[in-house]
């Protein structure tokens, strides 16, 4: 006879394992499955992990996880073909409880977390690929995996099987994503010795950078470059569109050899090994993508319901949170035994009540807006680099002459008119 | 059939660094995992119990971690896990280990039966194959190593037939029961686990014994304190040069290649030629 649980959580990523831990800790019968070798095995993201949302989680977290370095310093870099534009904050009071952000490997903090949830009572099983929901009367009632006598019931199955989610996919609560809804991230952990990384970052042990990279980084291609520190390592890596790069017949790797190679970055990354290469697709479809979240039986969460700020680099977090959300919708409704959609339905209200309901609303448009006006990318950072190349080379040109210049410049593509409503776009996109 | 399985959690060779300074394995830089052989030596011993009956007992020695390796065993199907761990058997080389192992061993056979042992060829972190043997010469039982498969086993008559790899073929060898088999990869695929093992797997908590749980333990032939060996030195393999690439045409290079040939007949006039 096949077991039941109360919950079976499909995915150890951020939102599965948030889920497990908060129910578990509840008291519930928890399974949950993960398809690689171990949590964590086949997980991607950048490598910045947040504070707050995991806080309500496991409050102190930092105590006890396999961080790497909190963020004390958060950089901006604007590049053209041999220039840059910078701006930074640095904040030491970042470099102290309860500190702001941290650099994880996924590899490891993935593994914490999920251990965590198994100290909570819940069950975790590797290597066991959840191959479809089991529905019969129309409500979900387990899943069905990989193995022999593969079957296992639950009163509630939480799909937090990653961005592509095969699952919801099968319920159909989603078609297959756009390439314009996914957007495909390559990166490379290079190994540098930390005292190497303090110097050329300019931080202490215990202290880490971020560094946003904008431009030339992609090709013009919607889309960003990263690097951030780790303890011996640095995260190097890109995101695009998805269609971007078919439009412009880029190769992943090709666009990450670009970045790695060029002149303002180089410096940074020279003399390191490589020690993984990750790729992975990101939902960046934002609030018009978002799928069907809840059915009879069934509640969906973190990357398989397209929770990514993709202005802000936000994931993790939100995944973390809709995870404990579905747990403790789930709570609730073990109380009264109903499991149907019409209960579990506070899950949706309550995410869009919540941080992430409120952001992704907030920049429903912006990834559009941008990926359909590529001069934001392609045509603007150069002209903000040539800019400050004008203003800040001596050569005995009188200065207000050179801010005509610069004027001329900035609008002669586009026009004065063209640049205000370009302007106006971007900051109706983001508002 | 009681079946015995001697299990070993090594570090994946596959991926472990060699530290450039001493010439160690530095055992940090790789995840622990079941000894592969001991795995094709778990599913065999779970495919002899589908036959046979009786229960697959898997024993090993090993720091607390090493409780992932035998639930790594229950998700093949093993019944029960036994694990002996203490400080004071680290450091053992394989007298010591071989010792140790037969000390639990005894216990088990006492409490339970045991009327075969299997053991994986050798574990991939040391490659000696020793452990095995030892096993088998201190329970004075037949040791029959790189068996490839279990021709029959006659539990009535107290004997089976195996297939053992030898250098060039392969021999029959029957044995008298109980008897200790080291098996080869060859004897068998690992199958997938179903589901209900895993689930088991996950919550299964082995039997862990220290050395005050075992009987009649000489102390002194435990550990580091029971291990005559010594490691004289340790050097990586030196690399092969680099091949000799002969290009141009097809007749060119054969001519080459020929030319070669008769220069250093030494190479290839193994059999059959003149040397």
């Amino acid at each position: 006879m096949s077991e039941k649980f109360d919950v079976i959580v499909v995915g150890a990523g951020p939102a599965g394992t948030s889920c497990a831990y908060t129910a578990a800790k509840n008291g519930l019968k928890v399974l949950l499955i993960e398809r690689g070798e171990y949590p964590g095995a086949k997980n991607v993201m950048g490598g910045i992990l947040y504070r707050k949302q995991l806080e309500e989680i496991i409050p102190e977290f930092w105590k006890e996880a396999p961080i790497e370095r909190p963020v004390v310093e958060q950089r901006f870099w604007f590049l053209d073909k041999e220039s840059m534009i910078t701006t930074s904050y640095k904040g030491l009071e970042w470099a102290k409880e309860p500190y702001n952000n941290f650099t994880v490997l996924r590899a490891k903090f993935d593994k914490w977390f999920a251990n965590k949830a198994v100290e909570q009572g819940a069950l975790l099983i590797n290597e066991t690929v959840a191959t479809e929901c089991i529905v019969e009367d129309g409500k979900v009632v387990g899943v069905r995996t990989d193995r022999p006598d593969g079957e296992v019931y639950a009163d509630v199955v939480v799909l937090a099987d990653g961005v592509n989610s095969l699952l919801a996919k099968q319920l159909g609560f989603h078609k297959e994503w756009k390439p314009n809804e996914v957007a495909l991230t390559v990166m490379e952990v290079l190994k540098l010795p930390s005292k190497t990384i303090n110097e050329r970052f300019n931080v202490k042990d215990g202290q880490g950078v971020s560094v946003e990279i904008f431009g030339d980084a992609t090709h013009g291609i919607l889309g960003t470059g990263f690097l951030y520190t780790n303890k011996d390592s640095v995260n190097i890596g890109v995101g695009t569109t998805l269609s971007g790069m078919m439009k412009k017949k880029l190769k992943p790797y090709e666009l990450l050899e670009h970045v790695k190679q060029h002149p303002m970055i180089q410096p940074y990354i020279e003399g390191s090994e490589t020690q993984e290469y990750l790729a992975h697709l990101i939902p960046e479809g934002g609030f018009n993508s978002v799928p069907k979240l809840v059915g009879n039986g069934v509640i969906v969460t973190g990357d398989a319901a397209q929770f990514v700020n993709a202005i802000h680099r936000e994931g993790s977090n939100m995944a973390m949170s809709s995870g404990k959300i579905a747990a403790e919708t789930i709570v609730k409704a073990k109380e009264t035994g109903d499991f149907s959609e019409r209960t579990l339905d506070s899950y949706r209200t309550e995410i869009y009540d919540s941080f992430i309901g409120k952001d992704l609303k907030k920049y429903k448009d912006a990834a559009h807006t941008f990926e359909e006006n590529p001069q934001y990318f392609q045509e603007y950072v150069p002209l903000m680099n040539q800019a400050m190349n004008t203003f800040f080379t001596v050569d005995g040109t009188p200065k207000w002459e050179k801010q005509k210049k610069i004027i001329a410049k900035m609008t002669a593509g586009r026009g004065k008119i063209g640049l205000a409503k370009d302007m106006y776009k971007a900051w109706k996109a983001v508002k | 059939m009681n079946i015995l399985v001697c299990i070993k959690q090594v570090p994946d060779t596959k991926i472990i660094k060699v530290n450039p300074k001493t010439n160690t394995l530095d055992r940090s830089s790789a995840p622990a995992i079941l000894n592969p052989y001991d795995a094709h030596a778990v599913e065999e011993a779970v495919r002899l119990r589908e036959i046979h009956g009786g229960k697959v007992i898997v024993l090993s020695m090993g720091p607390p971690q090493a409780r992932n390796a035998i639930r790594k065993c229950v998700e093949i199907g093993a019944d029960e896990g036994y694990l002996i761990s203490d400080r004071r058997f680290a450091g053992a080389d394989t007298l010591a280990t071989s010792y140790a192992l037969f000390k639990a061993i005894e216990k088990l056979q006492h409490e339970q039966g045991i009327d075969l042992v299997l053991c994986g060829k050798h574990a991939i972190d040391g490659d000696t194959g020793q452990v095995g043997p030892g096993i088998a010469r201190r329970m004075e039982i037949p040791p029959l190593t790189n068996v490839i498969k279990v021709e029959e086993v006659d539990l009535e008559g107290g004997k089976l037939k195996v297939r053992r790899k030898i250098e060039n073929g392969y021999e029959l060898i029957q044995s008298s029961l109980p008897c200790l088999l080291t098996v080869e990869k060859e004897i068998n695929e690992v199958a997938y686990s179903p589901l209900p093992n895993m689930l088991r797997a996950a919550r299964y908590e082995p039997t862990v014994w220290t050395v005050d749980d075992l009987d009649d333990v000489d102390i002194k032939q435990l550990g580091l304190k029971g291990s005559p060996t010594i490691v004289g030195k340790m050097w990586p393999p030196e690399k092969s040069s680099g091949a000799e690439m002969i290009e141009g045409e097809a007749k060119e290079q054969v001519e080459k290649l020929l030319a070669i040939t008769l220069e250093k007949r030494e190479l290839f006039g193994v059999k059959g030629g003149e040397k």
